[in-house]
């Protein structure tokens, strides 16, 4: 009887999301997007029209995001602290591969995450993707090793800083040109397709890549480690 | 095959996942299966999104060469690129959340099959 | 070229049900990451190079790995 109804349901849902299919008809983008199109280069100086999209013209939507992000990682920490019941796991050591590999790979996958934020306004990347590739280095490091633990104090330091940084440059852009994360007048405009242009807009990637790849590392962590008692090496859990 | 233009092939593999995610999110009784409907369920809305505000014949939105800057009107329009970005990240937020409560779940009962969760005390 | 398209959503739209019909999780979790992969390949072609590497990174890269975890720490003890 209920898988009755679920198919019901389904082809009820199936028919009301075939109708969109006529919609799909390619169409001119919109007034506001051919703005966007028209005058991006003369505003921003960057060349992924995506990037700009993301930081200046709709920047606050990203400060959300970020925030957004941050409530879901403390969620998860909050869910997982450490009680009876919430057991610790038997780790085995893991191979010689990995912990060789870990460790040669560790430090080119960070440097490789570091150059996709940095360059976030000339070619398809920046503070997201480049935040993963560094979280998925750290979680190398962590299954290579299975009792390290990440420090902390350091990692909520650096989160805690790049969060701070970015609605202070937003700030800033309130105080020299009258709207909160403007792009004109605070940092020069630089000339188009070079690597210190954009105003701030590379300034605020690499803040929000770093605040990106922290908080993916510590919610990697938590989610393998926590309930597990262990001895630390800096900073308090 | 004849008026099969990409858009349509897309927009009916965005339909055919939203439809089997959910799907499997209704028949499952595992926990676990049911956050992974979720997750199919959020792929297929993100491919609607993006394939919506996509043409083809147009090229991606990055300006970085001479004649691609002189006429921008051959570019696809970047806003619902950026929603959808904001969308994946968002994603992985909520599923994380949603697993840690299901690890949380399985430590206090030691099962995974939803109907044991009827009652709204722990 | 539209080919290679029909065939990478026919490999989507598979391994979707495949990911919803198997009794193991670890491999219901590895397709939901095969899924992830194949539609970051749509997004390139449709021309959204910024979308496609985030998919690939997040959804085909973090988010299975999130999946193993949880798999892990909810496997009942044998003995």
């Amino acid at each position: 009887m209920k898988h009755v109804f679920s198919l019901v349901l389904l082809l009820v849902m199936g028919g009301m999301l075939w109708n969109l299919i006529p919609l799909g008809q390619p169409t001119e983008p919109g007034e506001v997007a051919s703005h966007y199109i028209q005058h991006g280069i003369e505003e921003n100086r960057g060349a992924n029209l995506v990037t700009s999209v993301i930081v200046n013209y709709r920047g606050f939507d990203t400060l959300g995001e970020v925030t957004v992000l941050f409530l879901s990682v403390a969620g998860a920490g909050f869910v997982l602290r450490r009680r009876e019941g919430l057991e610790p796991q038997v780790a085995r050591p893991s191979s010689e591969i990995l912990q060789t590999g870990a460790r040669m790979l560790f430090a080119p996958l960070i440097v490789f995450g570091a150059y996709i934020f940095v360059h976030g306004h000339l070619s398809p990347g920046g503070g997201f993707q480049g935040g993963a590739v560094v979280a998925s280095a750290v979680m190398l490091l962590l299954l290579a090793d299975r009792d390290h633990r990440l420090p902390h104090g350091f990692m909520s330091l650096l989160e805690s800083f790049a969060g701070l940084a970015f609605v202070l440059v937003g700030l800033a852009g309130l105080l020299v040109a009258g709207s909160f994360l403007s792009n004109q007048g605070v940092l020069p405009l630089g000339t188009w397709n070079r690597l210190f242009s954009g105003g701030v807009i590379p300034v605020i990637y690499i803040l929000v890549g770093l605040k990106v790849g922290t908080e993916l590392s510590v919610l990697l962590e938590t989610m393998m480690n926590s309930g597990r008692p262990a001895e630390h090496t800096g900073g308090e859990k | 095959m004849n008026n099969l233009t990409p858009s349509t092939l897309y927009l009916a593999t965005a339909i055919a996942l939203i439809v089997v995610g959910f799907a499997g999110l209704l028949v499952r009784r595992n926990l676990l299966k049911m956050v992974l409907g979720f997750a199919l369920v959020d792929t297929g809305i993100h491919l609607l999104i993006a394939t919506l505000g996509s043409s083809p014949g147009k090229s991606a939105p990055i300006l970085n060469t001479a004649e691609l800057a002189a006429d921008p009107g051959l570019v696809v329009d970047p806003v619902p690129q950026a929603l959808v970005l904001t969308a994946i990240v968002i994603g992985l937020g909520v599923t994380a959340l949603m697993l840690a409560y299901v690890v949380r779940l399985f430590a206090l009962k030691k099962t995974l099959d939803v109907s044991e969760f009827g009652r709204l005390k722990w | 070229m539209i080919y290679l398209d029909l065939l990478i959503c026919l490999v989507t739209v598979l391994a979707g049900v495949a990911a919803m019909r198997s009794q193991n999780l670890v491999s219901a979790a590895v397709m939901v990451g095969v899924v992830s992969l194949m539609v970051s390949y749509l997004f390139l072609r449709m021309g959204a190079p910024d979308v496609a590497m985030t998919e690939a990174a997040i959804g085909a890269g973090l988010s299975t790995l999130i999946f193993l975890i949880a798999i892990r720490r909810t496997e009942e003890e044998e003995g």
